[in-house]
């Protein structure tokens, strides 16, 4: 049996095993359906949820204030990762308020910027920017100043110019670290939207949490948990296939069963 | 230990200059100094050299004796303290200055192969191809013609990752082979193979070095690999680095590994293996009395 088939024959092992567990802490301890509700129930609630009124505009504001709050970390992160790795006396001058905005616990800044920006959207996009803009802000420094010695002293007695120094040297060998950053800061932007929304707002699956929890329906809030893991596992999935796409010579994409050969 | 009371210390080196007009390669009066957190090392000083159109010539040396200062020098990446180097009539440094026209005759493999992990073998090979704006059906050809000289067809598709040691050298050699230098720089290119890929390597290296018609210059700190492949065998002995001795070797080219039994390639390995002793001896006595 090859490697490749494990990860997929696992997941179902452990969905099985997650439902049976989840129907005997029902039946032993005769849990309230507003507790826990059965696992057939959070099917319905999903289903129900999918075509409740409003839902897919649920699903484009948190969508759009994700994606839009992380274009923008990307952009900020890369623009100033690499200002900040080729300039070490600005990263090291700059070093203390980046571990100082880092250490801070951002998400107890969201009420801050609720008040300061409103219940839509701009809080929210600004939210999920701060959150994902570290990670990547943190890896492009790394990975600008990671280009081997080796590498450039090739470049470098080939009287490359500047551009084709970036363009075959600089560019592909700081991808990685680029895109290593994108997969930690996509998985940040969806919390930020969430509890954004969560904290103060008036749509999106945040916000549905908050409605459902009010209401108490507990299926219909264990239906929102299995959107939103879906949703953030979507843009997952988006970032890794963009890093085959893109670095599909780097160890990270690569089966272990063909990189050990 | 100040600067000066080393340079007092050591009898000068051996002059390894040419009579005017032989040498393709002119070494004169080069030094390093380098200056390490408030110390100053002198990496190589006053040493000349000339190296002969087609000469494969080996720098040996322990390490630190200034070896790959030297090469590095030769090949533009380091700039000397003192002393010029001139390829084929053109000054190489001037001040800060590099005059990256006498590179383009030259080739250089490292120590690592330094393949760039995000391209084909193919184009790892054209590389110094494209950089030099060669358009592309031309460089793939160069590319397949490479892999064959140095014993990869079939090759040309795969990763440097699915490659093992020996072969991303074989690449490398091929990149550093792509533009046809006349002058191929080596810094102790095999260093990191097994043994039995290593002499193999060396056998195809002449071979490639006489189809080329390369000019070679090759470090090594392996007495026998440098006596095996040289036309001259340049000692190099450290603190400060200098030439320490010049030797001949006249056998013809290529040379099979029966050669080493000769008692021609026994004598000169022994008396270079003397000298490296004795240079040992005077380095230990040296780093006791600084001590």
């Amino acid at each position: 049996m090859s490697n490749r088939y494990i990860p997929w024959i696992s997941t179902a092992v452990a969905v099985v095993v997650m439902i049976v567990i989840w129907k005997l802490v029902i039946a032993i301890f005769n849990v309230s359906p507003f507790v826990l509700p059965q696992p057939e129930d959070v099917i319905t609630g999903v289903k129900d949820l999918v075509n409740s009124k409003g839902f897919w505009t649920d699903v484009r504001v948190t969508l759009t204030e994700t994606l839009v709050g992380f274009a923008i970390a990307l952009a900020l992160g890369l623009g100033l990762g690499i200002i900040l790795g080729r300039v070490v006396w600005l990263e090291q001058a700059m070093r203390p308020v980046i571990v100082a905005s880092q250490v801070v616990p951002k998400v107890a800044l969201i009420p801050l910027f609720i008040i300061w920006f409103g219940f839509g959207m701009t809080s929210k996009i600004i939210i999920v920017a701060l959150l994902s803009f570290f990670p990547i802000l943190l890896n492009v420094i790394l990975g600008v100043r990671s280009v081997d010695a080796g590498h450039r002293d090739v470049m470098r007695s080939l009287n490359s110019t500047r551009w084709q120094t970036f363009r075959r040297l600089e560019y592909p060998s700081t991808l990685p670290y680029v895109l290593a950053g994108m997969e930690v800061g996509i998985v940040f932007a969806v919390v930020g939207a969430v509890v954004g929304e969560y904290l103060g707002g008036d749509q999106g699956l945040g916000y549905r949490i908050v409605t459902s929890l009010n209401n108490l329906e507990a299926e219909t809030l264990f239906a929102v948990i299995l959107v939103l893991t879906l949703f953030g596992f979507l843009l997952y999935l988006a970032v890794v296939a963009l890093k085959r796409f893109l670095i599909p010579w780097h160890d990270s994409t690569i089966d272990s069963t063909r990189a050990s050969t | 230990m100040s600067a000066d009371t080393t340079e007092r210390r050591f009898t000068p080196g051996v002059s390894g200059a040419l009579p005017d007009g032989q040498a393709e390669i002119d070494i004169r009066g080069v030094s390093k100094r380098f200056t390490a957190r408030g110390r100053e090392t002198l990496a190589l000083t006053e040493i000349d050299l000339g190296i002969r159109k087609q000469e494969f010539l080996t720098l040996l040396g322990q390490s630190g004796c200034g070896k790959t200062t030297l090469l590095r020098i030769l090949a533009g990446l380091t700039q000397p303290t003192t002393g010029e180097v001139t390829i084929a009539g053109r000054r190489l440094w001037r001040g800060d200055h590099r005059d990256d026209d006498a590179l383009r005759k030259m080739g250089l493999v490292f120590q690592d192969a330094n393949l760039f992990p995000w391209y084909s073998v193919e184009d790892n090979i054209g590389l110094p191809l494209q950089l030099r704006k060669v358009d592309k059906r031309e460089r793939l050809r160069r590319a397949h013609e490479l892999s064959e000289l140095v014993g990869l067809q079939g090759f040309e598709k795969a990763l440097p990752r699915e490659l093992s040691g020996g072969m991303r050298q074989r690449v490398a050699i091929a990149r550093a082979l792509s533009y046809r230098p006349e002058i191929l720089l080596m810094d102790e290119p095999f260093g990191a193979l097994d043994a039995m890929t290593r002499d193999k390597m060396n056998m195809e290296l002449q071979r490639i070095a006489q189809t080329t018609g390369a000019t070679v210059v090759f470090v090594t700190h392996s007495i026998a690999e440098a006596v095996f492949l040289a036309d001259r065998v340049v000692l190099l002995s450290a603190r400060p680095g200098r030439i320490r001795s010049v030797t001949e070797v006249d056998a013809a080219h290529p040379r099979s590994l029966e050669f080493t039994a000769e008692s021609g390639f026994q004598d000169k390995v022994l008396e270079l293996r003397r000298q490296l002793t004795e240079d040992e001896e005077r380095l230990s006595r040296q780093g006791a009395i600084s001590e």
